[in-house]
């Protein structure tokens, strides 16, 4: 009996992503071409278009936050690891664990307060922060995890060849962690790829490709959410196109690395 | 310094930072303190962005604040009328409060049940590939939630649970209303499958946590299978489990767009929540609607309603996380 009721507990929370799949599936699969992938939107009304635009953002964001987020994010790994075992590193590890909870659009109205009124521009640089800033507590507990299991001896062994401590750090913790912290950050790419409500406040939305550091640029989920409203059916149609684009995207890098790490860093290590 | 000095100061006894210790390390700056400067530089983003943000929100809501007072909480209208503006947030703090209720209503149950079933009951064989299963729900996107509960889910609940009841129940007040989908209802439910992959993964790891002299005990006595869970599981475990409830409470009132997509988005007096099938409005909902056409006072209205859900999202996570450590540090070097 109590067993029925777990399996049926169990049941009710695979039909919804088992609703999902298919339905972006058999919606988004006719859509997607090559001419899907690489022109500009369409005007409404019209049948042509596409989504090259917020494949561009998604991509440009996912590349500019990588390289403000991943190296801030590891350091503070390596802080944690390495010399956080005292006060202060508990107390940054409390923190980092309240910043993974943080709703993310107020971090969006953060960065938007500090860098889009303020100077009146959306820029990708204000999206890419507020990313990096939801994927540091990621990054960071991530590289903390792995570098605790890489055994003493090894740092003693480096050691005991003369090498400062900072070159065993990076060249013989961080490369024998390295597919944890790899994890992690992939892990961390695959959650902003999908985010959206701080993109809003950051980067707008836009019709048309990258075309200066101060000006709006499109993002997947961005598309989404612009064309669910339309009531014109084209655009519904790219909307679903976009969220197969955007659900390959991110089920690719989550499950990819799901499988390629078999369950050896648990989820309250890498919980999304 | 020489290398003997070197070595002994990265001896794994790691000395701990002090003042007088910082005072001699800036004396004999060396490789390895810049790189521990560094790090440590780093590893106080998540301070300063908290803290900042407590600092920008309250800046940019004193406006609004000054304006209005206590009644910026305790009202009601949303007029952005130029000369008779009024800004009131009651309504959006209701909303996310009865949306995040529904979410926690559905969804508790359904995840407590997932974690007795994966940490207790399934065969080891199922386990592993069924909580994956589960934790992949995690991932995907809330636009898609958003996007799947326009245009898949809505039309089904409105046939098939709103009209219904509406129909049948009708008088009472929280069934009223010419149900179409666009509602607190609809935020709500898609709200408790989104907790459902958190609140269910940390109920498990607390339950898997507990030493199974507790679950021997309640054997040895005799106890059936439910019986143990109940007495030497779900007992010993409540705590650890009450933060996961938390936690995903947290999560509810701080998720953006999938509610914004399904609520009605709803201004003003008419979105008090009256009826779970009218339309209404949340505070996150609220900002990412509104935000980018504001200016002046109604954007430091919406910075104040950031301010609320902000307050509200970190007295819920702080005390979720206190709850949570208390039980996972049992496990110690396993999961925590």
């Amino acid at each position: 009996m109590a067993y029925a009721m777990g399996l049926f507990c169990v049941v009710i929370a695979i039909v919804p992503l088992a609703s999902i799949l298919v339905e972006v599936i058999r919606n988004g699969f006719s859509t997607i071409n090559l001419q899907f992938i690489t022109s500009l939107p369409g005007v409404p009304g019209e049948t042509v278009g596409g989504i090259a635009p917020a494949i561009q953002g998604t991509l440009l964001l996912i590349g500019l936050t990588g390289l403000i987020g991943i190296p801030a994010g590891v350091l503070a790994g390596i802080y944690l690891a390495e010399f956080g075992n005292n006060k202060f590193g508990r107390a940054v590890r409390f923190l980092n664990d309240v910043l993974t909870e943080f709703p993310s659009i107020v971090v969006g109205i953060l960065i938007s307060v500090l860098l889009v009124v303020a100077t009146h521009q959306y820029s990708p640089i204000a999206g890419a922060i507020a990313l990096s800033v939801i994927t540091l507590p990621v990054i960071t507990r991530t590289t903390e995890e792995s570098i605790k299991t890489v055994p003493n001896s090894l740092r003693d062994a480096a050691m005991a060849l003369g090498i400062t401590r900072w070159r065993t750090t990076v060249s013989v913790v961080l490369s024998t962690a390295r597919s944890g912290i790899i994890t992690g950050v992939l892990l961390s790419i695959a959650r902003i790829s999908g985010e959206t409500a701080p993109l809003i406040l950051t980067i707008l939305g836009s019709n048309f490709f990258f075309s200066n550091w101060n000006q709006p640029i499109d993002a997947l989920p961005l598309r989404i959410f612009h064309d669910a409203f339309q009531a014109d059916p084209f655009t519904r149609q790219q909307a679903w196109g976009a969220a197969l684009v955007l659900i390959i995207i991110v089920l690719t890098l989550n499950v990819g690395v799901r499988l390629a790490t078999r369950g050896r860093y648990s989820s309250s290590r890498t919980r999304l | 310094m020489s290398k003997t000095e070197e070595v002994i100061t990265v001896s794994p006894e790691r000395p701990s930072l002090n003042f007088s210790n910082i005072l001699h390390k800036l004396a004999h700056l060396s490789g390895d303190d810049i790189f521990e400067v560094l790090s440590n530089i780093f590893a106080c983003t998540a301070l300063v962005v908290i803290v900042l943000t407590g600092i920008v929100l309250i800046r940019g809501s004193l406006p609004v604040l000054g304006k209005f007072g206590v009644g910026f909480l305790t009202g009601v209208d949303w007029n952005t009328t130029l000369g008779q503006e009024s800004y009131g947030v009651l309504p959006y703090v209701l909303g996310t409060l009865v949306t995040s209720g529904i979410a926690i209503g559905i969804g508790i149950p359904i995840s407590l049940g997932i974690a007795i079933f994966l940490a207790e009951m399934a065969p080891t064989r199922i386990r592993a590939p069924l909580s994956q299963i589960v934790e992949v729900l995690a991932a995907v996107p809330s636009v898609i939630y958003g996007f799947w509960g326009l245009l898949v889910l809505r039309p089904w609940i409105v046939n098939y649970v709103e009209v219904p009841l509406t129909a049948s129940l009708g008088n009472l007040t929280i069934f009223h209303g010419s149900p179409h989908g666009l509602d607190l209802f609809m935020g709500g439910l898609i709200l408790a499958v989104m907790i459902i992959p958190t609140v269910s993964s940390i109920s498990k790891e607390v339950m898997m946590a507990v030493p199974s002299s507790q679950r021997e005990a309640a054997y040895s006595i005799g106890a059936t299978r439910w019986e143990v869970v109940r007495m030497g599981v779900l007992s010993y475990s409540r705590s650890g489990i009450f933060g996961a409830a938390i936690l995903g409470l947290g999560r509810a009132v701080g998720e953006t767009m999938a509610v914004t997509m399904v609520i009605g988005g709803a201004l003003g007096p008419e979105a008090v929540p009256t009826s779970l099938f009218m339309p209404g409005q949340t505070l996150a909902s609220l900002i990412a609607g509104q935000f980018n056409e504001a200016e002046s006072l109604q954007l430091s209205a919406l910075v104040g309603a950031g301010l609320a859900l902000f307050g509200l999202a970190l007295l819920i996570n702080v005390f979720a996380q206190f709850m949570v450590w208390k039980i996972l540090k049992v496990k110690a070097g396993a999961v925590e």
